[in-house]
C-alpha cells in the first residue's frame, strides 16, 4: 500500500528520542547491575559464616519470590490479589506431607508443589474471572483464610495445630542441605531461575496479552485476545511460584503450621510489592531487600514495626506511587504521573 | 451469501429503553459505509451490537454468511472484525510497537514452554510480529513513535495508533467508532485522505461519524439514525436530499412550517 506519510503528519511532537536514549540507558545499566550483584552474592558466603546474616539473605531470595509471584498477578495483568499467602501455605503444606508421609524425594517434591498449587490457583481463578478490583481481592483474601482454616482443622492430614515436624531436609548427590549457607545457595538459584523465567514469558505474546488485560480489558478483548483464558493462566502462573517458594520453605524451618501463614504474611509480601514497585521485575526485589532488612532493623520496637510498615506504605503511595523502581507502566503510578506532569507544567507556565 | 457483513433487525433495548429498534445493516465488500445520527441515536449501541461487545436484544449478524451473533468480542475479533472505540482505549503504559503487537495475538502460536526455552516457534513469532507491526506502524506514518509509550502521544496520534492496532489483525471489516472525534480540520482531512486510501488498498470499513464533509466525502454509503431507528439508508447524495434526515437534525422549520399550517 502506497500512503504519503506527509498527509498524516504529527500535529504535536513527542519526545520519542529522549525516552528511547533513557530506557537503553537503564536497560545497560540494570545488566551490569544483576551481573554485578550476582557476583557479590554468590560470593558472600565465603565471608562471613554468621548463621543469622546469611539467614537473612535466605528470607530476601525467598520473599523475592513470593512478591514477584504477586507481581505478576497484581503488577502485570492488574487482577488484585490478596491471597499470596495462601498459595504459599498450599506449597508448604504439599511438601511437607509428601516428604513425611510419602518420604519422596525433594527434587521430585518440588514441581509436584508447584503444579499442585498451581492447580489451586486455577480452582480460585475460575469462578472468579468475571471478578475484578477490590470484589477479586476479597474473595481472594477469602481463599486465604480458607488455606489457613485447612491447615489448622484438618488434623488429619496437616497435623492440624500441632503441625508437621521432623521435615527432612533435601539432599544432592547424598549431600544433605543442612546449614544456612546451603539454603543460601538454594534459594539464591531458585530466585535467579525466576527472575530469568519471568523475564521471558513477560516478552513474549503470554506477557503482552497479561498486560494488555491490565491496561484495558475490553481492548484487549476486541484485538481477539481471550482474555479469561489469560487471567487463568496468570494466576496459575503466580501460584506455581509462590507454592515453589513454599515448598523450599518447609524444609528450611523443618517445621510448619499454619501460624506461618497469616493474612499478615500476604499483607507483608503485598507491601513488598508496593514499595517495590509494580509491574518491574526489579521491584519486588528491591522491596523484598528493604522490607526484609527492615524488619531486623526494627527488631527492638515488637509489634510497633507493623505500624512503621503501615506508615511506609503511606509515604510510598503519596511520594512514588510507582514504587522505588519506578515502573512508568504500572497501574498505581497513573496518578503520579499526571500529578508530576501538571507540576511540571506549572512550572514551566511560572517561569514563562 | 453474498454480502460481506449483514445486520438483521438489530434490537437493543436496556430495560425499558430502545436503544436500537429494528435496524438492518448490509455491507458490500470495499464499501465505506458511514454511520450518522444525532446524538444518543444509538449508533454506538449498534456497533456494539454488531461487534460482540453488548449482545443484540433480537436479530442476528453476519459475517461472510456465518451468524456471528452470539460470539464474544474475542471470537469475533478472531473471525475478522476489528473495531476502534469512541473513547480511546489505547495500553496507555505500553509503547506504540507493543500496542500493535497485541493486535498479531491472533497469528501467533507461542506457549509459556516456547516463550521460557525460545524455541522456534517463539523466535519466528516475535520476528513476525517485530516485522508486520513496522510495518503497520509504517503505513499509518508514525514510524518516529515506535518506541514512545502510547498514553504520551498527542491525541490525534493515538487516535491513528488505535486504527494500526486494529489494522494489525489483517480484518476483512474496520468498524471505526467517530475516528475524527476531537480532531481540528486539517487532522480531519487527513485522516480522511487516509481511510480512503485503507479503503482502496482493500479493506472495508464501517465508520461512525458527526462530521457531515467527511462522511459526504469518504462514504460511498450512509445510514442514518435517529432515536434508535434507521429513517434513511442511501448514497451521500440521497441521504442529503432526504426530508426525514434534514428534519432529524435541524428540526422542522418552525416559522415555515407555522405559515404553512396556517394557509391551510
Amino acid at each position: 500500500m502506497k500512503i504519503d506519510p506527509s498527509m498524516l503528519k504529527p500535529s504535536a511532537i513527542a519526545n520519542s528520542n529522549t525516552i528511547k536514549s533513557t530506557k537503553s540507558f537503564i536497560l545497560k545499566y540494570q545488566v551490569y547491575f544483576l551481573i554485578g550483584s550476582l557476583l557479590i552474592l554468590s560470593i558472600l558466603p565465603l565471608f562471613t559464616n554468621r548463621s543469622y546474616i546469611l539467614g537473612v539473605f535466605c528470607r530476601i531470595f525467598l520473599y523475592s519470590i513470593l512478591a514477584g509471584a504477586l507481581n505478576t498477578i497484581n503488577g502485570y495483568s492488574g487482577q488484585f490479589c490478596l491471597g499470596i499467602a495462601g498459595f504459599f501455605c498450599v506449597g508448604a503444606y504439599s511438601e511437607a506431607i509428601l516428604s513425611t508421609a510419602a518420604k519422596m524425594n525433594f527434587w521430585i517434591i518440588l514441581p509436584i508443589a508447584g503444579i499442585i498449587t498451581a492447580l489451586v490457583g486455577l480452582l480460585v481463578a475460575l469462578p472468579t474471572l468475571k471478578m475484578q478490583g477490590i470484589y477479586l481481592a476479597i474473595v481472594t483474601l477469602g481463599f486465604s483464610e480458607i488455606a489457613r482454616l485447612l491447615a489448622l482443622n484438618w488434623t488429619s492430614l496437616t497435623g492440624g495445630p500441632m503441625g508437621i515436624k521432623g521435615i527432612p531436609v533435601p539432599e544432592i548427590f547424598g549431600f544433605a542441605l543442612k546449614t544456612s549457607r546451603h539454603f543460601y545457595y538454594l534459594y539464591l538459584v531458585l530466585a535467579v531461575i525466576f527472575l530469568f523465567v519471568t523475564s521471558r514469558v513477560i516478552r513474549s505474546r503470554i506477557g503482552r496479552a497479561w498486560m494488555s488485560i491490565r491496561e484495558d480489558q475490553l481492548a484487549s478483548k476486541s484485538l481477539g485476545v481471550f482474555t479469561s483464558r489469560y487471567k487463568a493462566i496468570n494466576f496459575m502462573y503466580g501460584a506455581f511460584w509462590a507454592g515453589i517458594a513454599g515448598a523450599m520453605y518447609a524444609p528450611y524451618v523443618r517445621f510448619i503450621d499454619s501460624t506461618y501463614f497469616t493474612l499478615d504474611e500476604g499483607w507483608n509480601i503485598l507491601s513488598m510489592v508496593i514499595i517495590g514497585g509494580q509491574g518491574t521485575l526489579i521491584g519486588p526485589i528491591v522491596g523484598s531487600v528493604i522490607v526484609n532488612y527492615l524488619t531486623e532493623l526494627l527488631r527492638p520496637i515488637g509489634q510497633w514495626r507493623m505500624v512503621a510498615y503501615a506508615l511506609l506504605i503511606i509515604v510510598m503511595m503519596w511520594w512514588r506511587p510507582q514504587g522505588l523502581a519506578g515502573a512508568s507502566n504500572s497501574i498505581v503510578a497513573v496518578k503520579g504521573e499526571t500529578r508530576m506532569r501538571h507540576r511540571k507544567v506549572s512550572r514551566k507556565e511560572a517561569q514563562a | 451469501m453474498s454480502s460481506l457483513f449483514e445486520a438483521k433487525g438489530i434490537c437493543k433495548y436496556f430495560g425499558g429503553l430502545k436503544a436500537v429498534e429494528q435496524v438492518d445493516m448490509t455491507i458490500e465488500e470495499g464499501d465505506v459505509f458511514g454511520i450518522i445520527g444525532p446524538n444518543g441515536a444509538g449508533k454506538t449501541t449498534f456497533f456494539n451490537a454488531c461487534s460482540g461487545i453488548d449482545k443484540p436484544t433480537k436479530g442476528n449478524v453476519f459475517l461472510q454468511g456465518e451468524d456471528i451473533t452470539n460470539l464474544t468480542p474475542e471470537q469475533v475479533a478472531k473471525k475478522g472484525m476489528a473495531r476502534t472505540f469512541q473513547n480511546i482505549k489505547l495500553f496507555r503504559y505500553m509503547s506504540v510497537l507493543e500496542n500493535v503487537k497485541i493486535g498479531f495475538h491472533n497469528q501467533l502460536r507461542t506457549n509459556i514452554f516456547d516463550s521460557i526455552l525460545h524455541t522456534k516457534t517463539y523466535r519466528e513469532d516475535e520476528a513476525y510480529a517485530n516485522r508486520k507491526g513496522l510495518e503497520v506502524i509504517e503505513m499509518v506514518g508514525l514510524g518516529r513513535f515506535t518506541e514512545t509509550l502510547a498514553g504520551n502521544l498527542p491525541y490525534g496520534i493515538q487516535r491513528k495508533v488505535e486504527i494500526a492496532r486494529a489494522l494489525a489483525l489483517n480484518p476483512k471489516i474496520l468498524l471505526l467508532d467517530e475516528p475524527a472525534a476531537g480532531m481540528n480540520p486539517s487532522e480531519t482531512h487527513s485522516l480522511m485522505m487516509f481511510i480512503k486510501d485503507l479503503n482502496k488498498a482493500g479493506y472495508t470499513i464501517a465508520v461512525i461519524e458527526h462530521d457531515m464533509k467527511f462522511v459526504m466525502n469518504a462514504c460511498n454509503k450512509v445510514l442514518v439514525l435517529n432515536f434508535g431507528q434507521k429513517i434513511c439508508q442511501g448514497t451521500p447524495d440521497e441521504v442529503r436530499c432526504n426530508q426525514e434526515v434534514v428534519e432529524a437534525y435541524f428540526g422542522k422549520g418552525v416559522a415555515t412550517g407555522g405559515a404553512t399550517n396556517g394557509h391551510a
